[in-house]
């Protein structure tokens, strides 16, 4: 991973200002989804495709291409809007999220959208996924990285701490998680549905190699990645301090809008502030 | 008389007819194919021997993935596994894998159609001392109804071992139901195998069969018992060995109520959902006969000896005998 240039970073914050408007647009439209998380991971998901993945949004198929694995699938908006901008599909297509005959359905689903790595959308699952393909390419000698995005609240389901255990004991080093730790959940804040609490500590005592950041940082999470990749005995999670609905005031940090979309009103709003942005 | 097309085993009407378990033909089929082909990897939750899956283990442990006691964990990265060009068996006791894990399997190996082949051992009442938490009864509905998956029950460990190899290369997800006890050889080497094909195992010495008896699992010697019990009294039957029970063999399935006007399926596992219920599924629109069904009633099983609970449960071959004097009875 290459450091980042000031003049990369702020090609990094267009490009993610851009995404985060056809999040709010392609959302408006379908009438329904998740807006909080998506606006949230913009960032992340715009330094991944813009500058840390190994992948051809032209031959979005290659062999050897490093795996991206969306394991909270109802973020997906942010996955659509981000491979659209990168060249995967044209962005006229956003507008199609949720609706019957879509290639973009509500929960990612490769067999509709087959530049998908998984079909996902049930918690916990597209974790034990990604162990799964690091596992092959730990015995199997191959280089690819696999990445996966977990929610924070998806540390509730049983299934992710097996994965987590799996992943320490088989010292799965290609795999690197990223957390969206943005402490909501669609009930409310995560530490009062289920406390969470120092999900850092949790993982390192599981045998991971471990990170915290500001999510909204490109060179922060960047170096992160970049040391992650220097660890060769151990996978890696960077937890990844975030503000759901991040990028319009109004929205930030409030737990109703993750599960929900915004009307005509609101969708101007928003728009015009990341408008105000460029 | 079986059916010598089938170069079925001659020594099935025997006392001393050969017993292996259908668990241990999966783990010598499992090793053949981890042999053959390096893309197989094994991946189980801690009962690496009760499933035999350790014959594989020793012989290729770096392609064996021991992921303790965590089914839901075994499906979901399985499914990575196949994403990434590999054909993963996981393996568990049928109640866990696919009981425990079931969404897994159905949004991570079916809805990502990957090539998981997922193998449940210790299914049906035959698990015996276990008791009913042990016991999985409900296995077949529960894979059945999901889309893209092929569901089979093989008869005998001959059968167990062919299905392994052969659903090791298809694209499929499918479920390989076993059980633990030893049970009689009913097929030999030199039987055809094919998934999704019914075969025809016992048929009438001459003539038109009265009752045709379609069972699954090892549970079809006591069906083969039962028709040749019932030849002594008169009564001609064909009986089917489903072992494939999804998807369906159609075409055997209507020819065999065609002939026979009469139908009764038994199955080790309950009747709701189970193999009796897809044959139902399919005759009630396609061409409607009488059906009765031997298999569990809606209840859960107990401890007890696999004959003391066949008998208990209705599962046994004066059962099996009475629901085809019943169903004779209702034909038009």
């Amino acid at each position: 991973m290459e450091t980042l240039t000031d003049e990369k970073i702020k090609e990094l914050k267009l490009t993610a200002n851009n995404i985060r408007k056809s999040i709010i647009e392609m959302l408006y439209e379908a009438g329904s989804g998740h807006t909080g998380g998506a606006l949230g991971m913009a960032d992340i998901f715009t330094l991944l495709y813009f500058h840390t993945l190994k992948h051809d949004p032209k031959n979005p198929l290659w062999a050897n291409r490093d795996r991206l694995i969306l394991s909270n699938g109802h973020i997906c908006p942010v996955l659509y809007a981000t491979m659209a901008e990168a060249g995967y599909f044209p962005k006229e297509e956003l507008k199609t999220l949720r609706k019957f005959g879509t290639r973009l359905q509500g929960h990612p689903h490769r067999e509709y959208m087959p530049w998908l790595e998984t079909s996902s959308g049930p918690l916990g699952e597209g974790f034990s996924q990604a162990v799964g393909m690091a596992i092959v390419e730990k015995i199997y000698g191959e280089t690819k990285n696999i990445y996966a995005i977990l929610s924070d609240g998806e540390h509730d389901e049983g299934n992710t701490w097996e994965a987590i255990m799996l992943a320490g004991k088989e010292k799965l080093s290609k795999l690197i998680v990223i957390v969206d730790r943005n402490h909501i959940q669609i009930s409310g804040n995560t530490e009062r549905v289920m406390p969470l609490g120092n999900l850092k500590e949790k993982y390192k005592t599981f045998g991971w190699n471990t990170f915290e950041v500001n999510g909204h940082d490109f060179w922060e999470v960047n170096n992160a990645i970049y040391l992650a990749h220097r660890n060769k005995i151990s996978p890696s999670v960077i937890i990844a301090n975030t503000i759901p609905g991040k990028g319009v005031k109004e929205w930030e940090n409030d737990y109703h809008w993750h599960g929900k979309a915004p009307n005509k009103e609101e969708a101007e709003m928003a728009l015009g502030e990341l408008d105000g942005r460029l | 008389m079986l059916n010598q097309n089938l170069k079925l085993n001659t020594k099935i009407f025997n006392d001393s007819v050969e017993k292996v378990s259908t668990r241990q033909g999966f783990g010598e089929g499992l090793l053949k194919v981890g042999g053959d082909d390096e893309n197989i990897v094994a991946l189980c939750a801690d009962l690496t021997e009760s499933t035999k899956t350790n014959l594989f283990a020793e012989k290729f442990p770096e392609r064996f993935i021991q992921v303790g006691v965590a089914e839901q964990n075994l499906a979901s990265t399985a499914s990575g596994m196949a994403a990434m060009g590999k054909i993963p068996f996981i393996t568990s006791y049928g109640i866990f894998n696919p009981g425990r894990n079931w969404e897994q399997i159905r949004t991570t190996i079916c809805y990502n159609n990957q090539p998981v082949k997922i193998i449940g051992s210790h299914a049906g009442l035959s698990v015996g001392a276990d008791g009913g938490s042990h016991q999985a009864l409900e296995d077949i509905a529960i894979t059945r109804v999901i889309p893209n998956m092929v569901v089979i029950s093989p008869c005998d460990a001959i059968e167990a071992k062919k299905a392994t190899i052969a659903c090791a290369f298809t694209k499929d997800p499918t479920y390989i139901r076993l059980a633990r006890n030893n049970t009689p050889i009913i097929t030999t080497e030199d039987t055809p195998f094919e998934i999704g094909k019914a075969q025809i195992v016992f048929v009438p010495e001459i003539g038109l069969a009265h009752v045709g008896i379609i069972a699954t699992g090892p549970i079809l010697y006591k069906a083969i018992m039962s028709a040749r019990e019932l030849e002594k009294k008169g009564i001609k039957v064909k009986v089917m060995n489903l072992s494939t029970v999804k998807p369906l063999d159609e075409n055997a399935v209507i020819a065999l109520a065609k002939e026979t006007k009469a139908i009764v399926t038994v199955e080790d596992h309950q009747i709701a959902g189970g193999m009796g219920s897809a044959v139902a599924e399919y005759l009630s629109q396609n061409y409607i006969v009488p059906i009765e069904f031997v298999g569990v009633h809606d209840k859960f099983g107990q401890s007890g000896t696999p004959e003391e609970l066949e008998k208990h449960y209705g599962l046994d071959i004066p059962n099996i005998i009475e629901k085809v004097e019943k169903v004779i009875k209702r034909k038009v």
